[in-house]
């Protein structure tokens, strides 16, 4: 049986769950996926900045946490937190085994950087426009599979560093690599990438954004415990999580990741098999423990999707509250005369009442009258001072506006777009990187 | 009588660039007839009008006693240039919640 345990299931994730799952886990490997859409984009642009950087901005407090327990107990490591730049996250693992006295050996695979392998002449996914015209761009990114970590399964490696790959296949190349799977076994290689993607986002499947008090109770949810999966050599799973850690592993909870962010059940492309769901089974066999079976796939795309990043200006930002008699209508009035005032210069700007309409657009429920009201007023400018002026007309309500508003907060944060195109298989090429520390 | 979804179902809400995907699961699988009956794409794109621009498609799982919704412009742009406060819209698995059937 192969044991794999999910560490991370975002960049910013909480890292004591983890720490838990490696400790008793009894693993064979964890995986921690921490590279969400743009966040490869950001970690370009902090590259670009300074060519140390670029990987993961909490590589080193997990790494530090990780590598004196990945030292004592038998396990491996593979993870995408070197984002924008594996081989430098994979320097930087080592010097800090080195600091920690832990021998290591550290894989970085590259490869998934098509930058300057994109045709700006075609058109981009969502809107049809040519790439060229989401100037100016910062990166692009391919979408590798799991057979570009083999070889650094092969190499023998205890992390296995990586950027831009499929999150289930983070997942899937362990399996195809203990359990030798080849490529067009389509069933196990669907069955391995459903798996991947039950444990992609970690506490999801335990538990994690699940909870709605009497509703939908979760026990311990402060101490969320992350889920592993134990997988034979057909790639029927059982998923679990540790005993007295928090959380809950139910139907529930598994139906609602196994949909999770898909598009198309019958037909989930990833690098590495057109997955079906429709066959997917799901049985709860214990307290906590889910057995998953029955996945169907047809063979991979010849085309591996990618990522571009690029410039879309600076995101302008700002608040203010109104409490008591009247608010709803005090702060309508404070959003509409933001919007006058700054009309000539910034063309769409978005005012929202908090409190009443602002997360879903519209009400579903017939008007009640909230006693406090947060106006907010929002626009994409091309520079940041014009971004900034969303701030300052804000601020300005203040001996400017209707009575009574307070605590403002303004803010201006640049903002990274995304588009996606395809590229062809043939286009990318991976590269492995060894970096060793022998005591 | 009339119910709404809230009393019957769960849902999570997922996103994928501008496109909204949303699941939803009786708590009962016995249930899961009634919703394939009265929660339509039609119904739903209804129900979100205002805020679902495009076509909603919807998948039905009975392996799974799931369905699943996917709203293609919704989520004004999506995530990275999106001016919503809740980019992702992740909060409208509640919104789906608040539709009323006769159950």
């Amino acid at each position: 049986m192969l044991r794999i345990g999910s560490g991370a299931g975002f960049s910013g994730d909480r890292i004591e769950p983890a720490v838990l799952l490696a400790e008793r886990g009894e693993l064979d490997y964890l995986v921690l996926e921490c590279l969400a859409e743009r966040t490869i984009a950001l970690a370009q642009k902090r590259k670009l900045h300074n060519p140390e950087e670029g990987y993961d901005p909490l590589l080193e407090r997990r790494f530090r946490r990780l590598l004196p327990i990945l030292g004592e107990k038998r396990f491996r490591i593979v993870t995408n937190m070197g984002a924008a730049n594996p081989v430098a996250a994979a320097e930087r693992i080592v010097q800090i085994a080195e600091e920690l006295r832990c021998p290591v050996k550290v894989a970085a695979v590259t490869g998934d950087e098509v930058t300057d392998r994109i045709d700006l002449e075609q058109e981009v996914l969502e809107s049809g426009c040519p790439i060229r015209s989401y100037a100016p761009i910062i990166s692009a990114n391919a979408y590798l599979g799991a057979d570009a970590l083999l070889p650094a399964l092969e190499s023998g490696a205890d992390i296995i560093v990586t950027g831009r790959v499929a999150d289930p296949s983070l997942f899937l190349a362990p399996m195809m690599h203990h359990y030798q799977w080849r490529q067009d076994d389509l069933e196990r290689v669907a069955q391995g990438t459903v798996v991947g993607h039950l444990l992609e986002c970690a506490g999801q499947l335990t538990g994690g954004y699940f909870a709605d008090p009497g509703v939908k109770d979760v026990p311990q949810l402060a101490d969320l415990g992350f889920p592993y999966a134990d997988i034979d050599q057909a790639g029927r799973a059982t998923i679990s999580k540790l005993e007295g850690t928090g959380g809950v592993i139910t139907l529930a909870t598994a139906k609602e990741q196994l949909l999770y962010e898909v598009t198309d059940p019958m037909a989930y492309h990833t690098p590495d098999v057109i997955a079906d769901f429709s066959t997917v089974q799901l049985r709860q066999v214990a307290p906590n423990r889910i057995e998953v079976f029955g996945a169907r796939g047809s063979a991979r795309p010849s085309m591996l999707k990618v990522s571009i990043g690029y410039q879309a200006g600076f995101l302008g930002e700002a608040e203010i509250s109104y409490a008591g008699g009247n608010a709803s209508g005090r702060a309508e009035l404070a959003g509409e005369i933001v919007r006058q005032r700054l009309q000539q210069e910034i063309e769409a700007i978005r005012i929202d009442c908090i409190g009443s309409t602002s997360t879903h657009r519209k009400s579903f429920t017939p008007e009640v009258v909230p006693y406090e009201v947060r106006m907010r007023a929002a626009a994409i400018a091309p520079t940041a001072e014009l971004a900034a002026r969303i701030g300052e007309e804000v601020e300005a309500l203040y001996t400017n506006g209707p009575a009574g508003g307070g605590g403002v907060r303004k803010s201006v944060n640049e903002v990274i777009g995304i588009v996606s195109t395809m590229i062809p298989r043939q286009n990318t090429a991976t590269r492995l990187t060894i970096r060793e520390l022998s005591i | 009588m009339k119910k709404k979804l809230y009393q019957l179902a769960h849902c999570r809400a997922g996103d994928k660039g501008d496109t909204l995907i949303l699941s939803l699961f009786p708590y009962d699988e016995r249930d899961y007839t009634l919703l394939c009956e009265h929660v339509t794409a039609e119904k739903v794109k209804h129900h979100l009008q205002g805020i679902v621009q495009g076509d909603v498609i919807r998948y039905e799982l009975p392996n799974i006693a799931g369905l699943q919704f996917v709203c293609r412009e919704a989520l004004l742009g999506g995530v990275t240039t999106s001016l919503a406060l809740d980019t992702h819209g992740k909060s409208l698995s509640y919104a789906l919640l608040e539709m009323e059937i006769e159950a």
